[in-house]
């Protein structure tokens, strides 16, 4: 399933879309920020809680498909205008990681 | 990071790259803060470089675009409520005093606080890799103070590399055995 598929299905709010044809493989779900450098994979959909522009940056290095922000984080529009001009999609959610992740479980 | 160490020795790193000949890592620790010093006599950054060098965006590094030595630093320290400060001169500016020192103030308190972990390891890591550059390594506790200074073991070694295996062994226990004094 590709990232716009997943934000459809489950109306997830687009952040910062930039590819939406990007194919989401696997989830990973972290918020220490150093662990999910070495330990997510590329093409992982990345849920997390952290909110600031290091997440950009670690998602840029991973090349995970895309961040989604659990819990109704918010970003602040810095860290958006960022996002976009590095090509990395953020999604947001009212739902916790567990619930996400089972959602995602269910369509990839 | 899971432990403070593991910026520490990040951070220094830093210090290391920037041809510092003196590196010092001071840590001072009270009941609720801990306070954490690196400072270096490297060729210094100018003001602009100040200002990006918490922006993971910014690197020195040509393998790879993101840097995040400084910016987890940063993240570790806001996120106990305390933060961080950094001061430069250039070489070329001050050629007597020129150097980086980068001050982190942590909270101790505060439940995201990130434990300070085997600092031992990391100073050691530290003195064997750059056996070059000297190192002075002071950590203040409310129960006394821990300290190491690669100068004065020049001295009493004479031509015995730092990095001699006897010689790690020896700063491992010594420090291990000032911890032990503090506990």
């Amino acid at each position: 399933m590709t990232v716009g598929e997943l934000a459809t299905k489950y109306s997830l709010r687009q952040l910062a879309v930039c590819d939406t044809d990007r194919v989401i493989e696997g989830v990973y779900i972290g918020d220490l920020l150093s662990w999910v450098m070495g330990r997510a994979s590329a093409g992982n959909a990345w849920i997390t809680i952290m909110s600031n522009i290091n997440i950009v940056a670690v998602a840029t290095l991973v090349g995970v498909s895309c961040i989604i922000l659990a819990e109704g984080v918010t970003l602040d529009d810095e860290v958006i205008k960022v996002a976009l001009s590095k090509g990395v999609n953020i999604l947001a959610s009212d739902n916790d990681a567990y619930e996400l992740s089972v959602m995602l479980s269910k369509v990839i | 990071m899971k432990e403070l160490s593991l910026n520490i020795l990040d951070i220094t790193e830093n210090s290391i790259k920037a041809q510092a000949t003196l590196v010092e890592i001071l840590i001072e620790e009270t009941e609720q803060v801990l306070t954490l010093m690196i400072k270096d006599d490297g060729c210094g950054m100018d003001y602009d470089t100040v200002n990006k060098v918490t922006d993971p965006f910014y690197t020195t590094r040509t393998t790879r675009k993101v840097g995040f030595g400084v910016p987890f630093l940063k993240l570790a320290a806001e996120q106990t409520g305390g933060g961080i400060e950094i001061q430069s001169c250039r070489q070329n500016e001050n050629s007597a005093e020129h150097g980086t020192v980068i001050k982190a103030v942590f909270m101790k308190n505060h439940i995201d606080f990130v434990p300070l972990g085997d600092i031992c390891s990391t100073v050691i890591t530290l003195i064997q890799g750059s056996c070059e550059i000297d190192f002075v390594f002071d950590h203040k506790l409310p129960t006394g103070e821990v300290t190491i200074d690669t100068r004065q073991l020049r001295q009493v070694l004479g031509d015995v590399p730092l990095s001699s295996f006897e010689v790690i062994t020896w700063i491992k226990e010594y420090l291990a055995e000032q911890y032990e004094n503090v506990k």
